[in-house]
């Protein structure tokens, strides 16, 4: 495994140093395109559907909140369409839900690799996240085409500028959340299988606190509404709702210290587990 | 200059049994009163004070029995794990084959392959760009470059995998075991490629197998590694001697192995005899020589039924034959308490190389005792057709008796 721009001398040392290996990371920035890259190939390879699977399962989705939720229980969708509104919670959701999903699992799924071939662990996490953004930028391209039937984008505007902002930012959030979420449970997983039970649970707890289906502004009870707050994915949701309908200002939702906070602390705690664990993983997995 | 690769006193430990395996969080839970009460996990170092250094250019053969630690010490090597204490100092790039074909995918084609598993090994893009013909060229697959994997023969996905690994660019290369793919012609291939690339390349290479005449053929130095401890760096026909003379005994107690069965009927142990069954023989034997082994059992059943056979693997775990009391017209007997069954080979033909051997006793149709890697042997080659000369290595691993007329 000759790294890329290899340094002269490699010392093998036992591990007990936490370094955050990003420099290395960046070195092997090839090796990370090329496990997304075959993710993404092995993904669609043998579905008929291949590739529009993407599309259908949101779409699929959408309409069931729409048939359920806005049709059947008369939720009101504010001044946003409610399939657009719907879609926008779920491409956050997916993106957050696949990234988590699939991370957690990469290390065990790739234990063969592991065991036979050095090269930076969080490679691994780091693509699994990746590839779930594949499936959001496909996504997207049914997100806008919603917004031109609903009317909601016609022509280049400031707006139309605003949205693109506010997903971007939405995204690198999301993204953010789920590698560190992803990249804490992968390396519990290689030492306890017991996440493959958790998981499920955890995410299904984390889609009832995210507002995908409802909006934050229903929630009346205070201390459930702070608890919301605490949620990244909370803040990207309502970031993008907020900029759907053309505005002139960007609109910023109401938001929490606890965002930035909750989001860094995932981050410490998910590179610092791996770390800790990663070089034993090729003797555990 | 300094030695391109150094190892300073490395120890590796790990736990034994199944601590080394994941566990559930109840495991870890139910264990807590045991590490409270002072109970310590068994901990047992697999390397024990590795101390060695290769110069720019050497070829070093690592020698030793299974579990002796040599995959360890290449692991670490190659960074997959880390020494428990000590530390090596590697003074150029490296790529170790430590298995062939690791990240090849079913899914992807050929060429799909080539890339990831190019790129997993260390290669860049345009290296592999750059080689790819070449790599195509060499493994001999180009008509199916473009078909998905799974529709490869096992043969042509080895080859594919090892033509990979031998185009990589580095100066320090690990190989484990890789040598042993593909047909009889493609490890030929292999083996001039490592050839070249050992001595016409000048790459420094570290060369681990079971296989002494490749060891022989392909490095100057060998060393030696015996329950995780080092032997010092010798030429390599000395550290052959070596391990040969270490290796020879001629009663393998296997009364505490791992077996399966309902063990009414358990083997103790096995004898290797001479040909003359009196004196006794090490397990070095020569091809078309007498071989008697004996397979000493303690039993607490009796019965005339009984199906004894004896598997021979090559050292890669091929299957070499099967030698079962079935075949044969007479029928044996076991009465209780300790006895043996005796194996007689009259004229070996098997060719140079190591053997594994399992032992397998059905008594009623019931399995009794089953036995995988019960004893192990070394063909030390011989005139097997009385001809005055050996045939070499590498071409295939049994003698007929034959005629051409």
């Amino acid at each position: 495994m000759s790294a890329p721009e290899a340094p002269f001398e490699i010392i093998i040392k036992p591990k007990s140093v936490f370094t955050l290996g990003w420099k290395e990371l960046w070195q092997y920035r090839e090796l990370l395109y090329f496990f997304t890259w075959k993710e993404i190939k092995v993904r669609y390879k043998q579905a008929a559907l291949g590739i529009l699977w993407t599309l259908l399962q949101p779409l699929a989705m959408m309409t069931i909140f729409v048939l359920l939720l806005a049709q059947g229980m008369g939720l009101k969708t504010g001044n946003i369409p409610a399939p657009v509104y719907y879609l926008c919670g779920l491409l956050i959701w997916n993106l957050f839900n696949h990234g988590v999903t699939h991370a957690s699992q990469s290390m065990v799924s790739n234990a063969n690799i592991i065991k036979k071939i050095y090269f930076p662990r969080l490679v691994i996490p780091l693509s699994a996240v990746l590839t779930s953004s594949f499936d959001f930028m496909i996504s997207l391209v049914l997100f806008y085409g919603l917004l031109l039937y609903y009317s909601i984008i016609n022509s280049f505007s400031v707006a139309w500028l605003h949205l693109g902002i506010s997903i971007l930012i939405a995204y690198i959030i999301v993204i953010f959340t789920a590698f560190s979420l992803g990249t804490f449970l992968s390396a519990i997983n290689v030492k306890y299988r017991d996440v493959r039970y958790v998981l499920p649970f955890l995410i299904q707890t984390l889609f009832f606190i995210t507002p995908v289906m409802y909006d934050t502004s229903i929630i009346k009870q205070p201390w459930i509404k702070t608890i919301l707050e605490l949620n990244p994915l909370n803040f990207a949701i309502d970031l993008i709702r907020n900029n759907i309908i053309n505005s002139s200002t960007f609109l910023w939702p109401e938001w929490s210290f606890w965002v930035p906070v909750v989001i860094i602390l995932l981050y410490i705690t998910a590179i610092y587990t791996f770390r800790k664990t990663e070089a034993y993983f090729a003797d555990i997995v | 200059m300094k030695p391109i690769i150094e190892v300073k006193h490395v120890w590796k430990e790990y736990q034994k049994g199944i601590d080394r395996r994941y566990k559930s969080l109840r495991d870890t839970i139910t264990s807590i009163p045991g590490r409270i009460f002072g109970e310590e996990k068994e901990k047992f170092w697999a390397l024990e004070d590795i101390d060695f250094r290769v110069d720019a250019g050497e070829s070093l053969g690592i020698i030793g029995k299974n579990g002796a630690g040599k995959s360890t010490l290449l692991k670490i090597l190659s960074r997959i794990t880390p020494p428990t204490k000590g530390e090596i100092v590697l003074r150029g790039r490296v790529a170790s084959l430590l298995e062939v074909g690791t990240g090849f995918h079913p899914e992807l084609t050929g060429r799909e392959n080539i890339f990831f598993n190019g790129s997993i090994l260390g290669m860049k893009n345009q290296e592999i760009k750059r080689k790819f013909d070449e790599i195509v060229d060499f493994s001999g697959v180009e008509s199916f470059i473009d078909t998905p994997l799974k529709h490869y023969s096992s043969g042509m996905q080895m080859r594919l995998a090892f033509s990979v690994a031998a185009h990589l660019e580095s100066e320090i290369l690990l190989i484990d075991e890789v040598l042993a793919v593909g047909d009889a012609e493609f490890q030929k291939k292999c083996i001039g490629k490592m050839d070249d690339v050992s001595k016409g390349e000048g790459k420094t290479i570290l060369f681990v197998s079971h296989d002494l005449i490749l060891i022989k053929n392909l490095c100057q130095f060998g060393i030696l590694i015996k329950d995780g401890k080092i032997k010092p760096k010798k030429e390599v026909n000395l550290t052959i001697t070596e391990y040969l003379k270490n290796l020879k005994t001629h009663i393998f107690d296997i009364s505490n192995s791992s077996r399966r069965g309902l063990n009414r009927l358990k083997f103790t142990k096995i004898e290797f005899l001479g040909g003359n069954k009196k004196s006794t023989q090490f397990n070095l034997v020569k091809s078309g020589e007498s071989l008697n082994i004996r397979f000493y059992y303690s039993s607490i059943i009796r019965s005339s039924n009984i199906k004894f056979s004896i598997g021979i693997n090559s050292q890669i775990g091929q299957r070499i034959c099967i030698l079962n009391s079935d075949m044969l017209k007479s029928n044996l007997n076991i009465h209780t308490g300790q006895g043996f069954f005796e194996l007689s080979i009259k004229r070996l033909p098997l060719t140079i190389g190591s053997y594994t051997a399992n032992v397998y006793c059905e008594v009623d149709s019931i399995l009794e005792d089953w036995i995988k890697d019960a004893f192990c042997f070394e063909v030390i080659g011989g005139d097997f057709y009385k001809i005055g000369k050996e045939y070499p290595k590498h071409n295939g691993n049994v003698y007929f008796e034959f005629n051409i007329i």
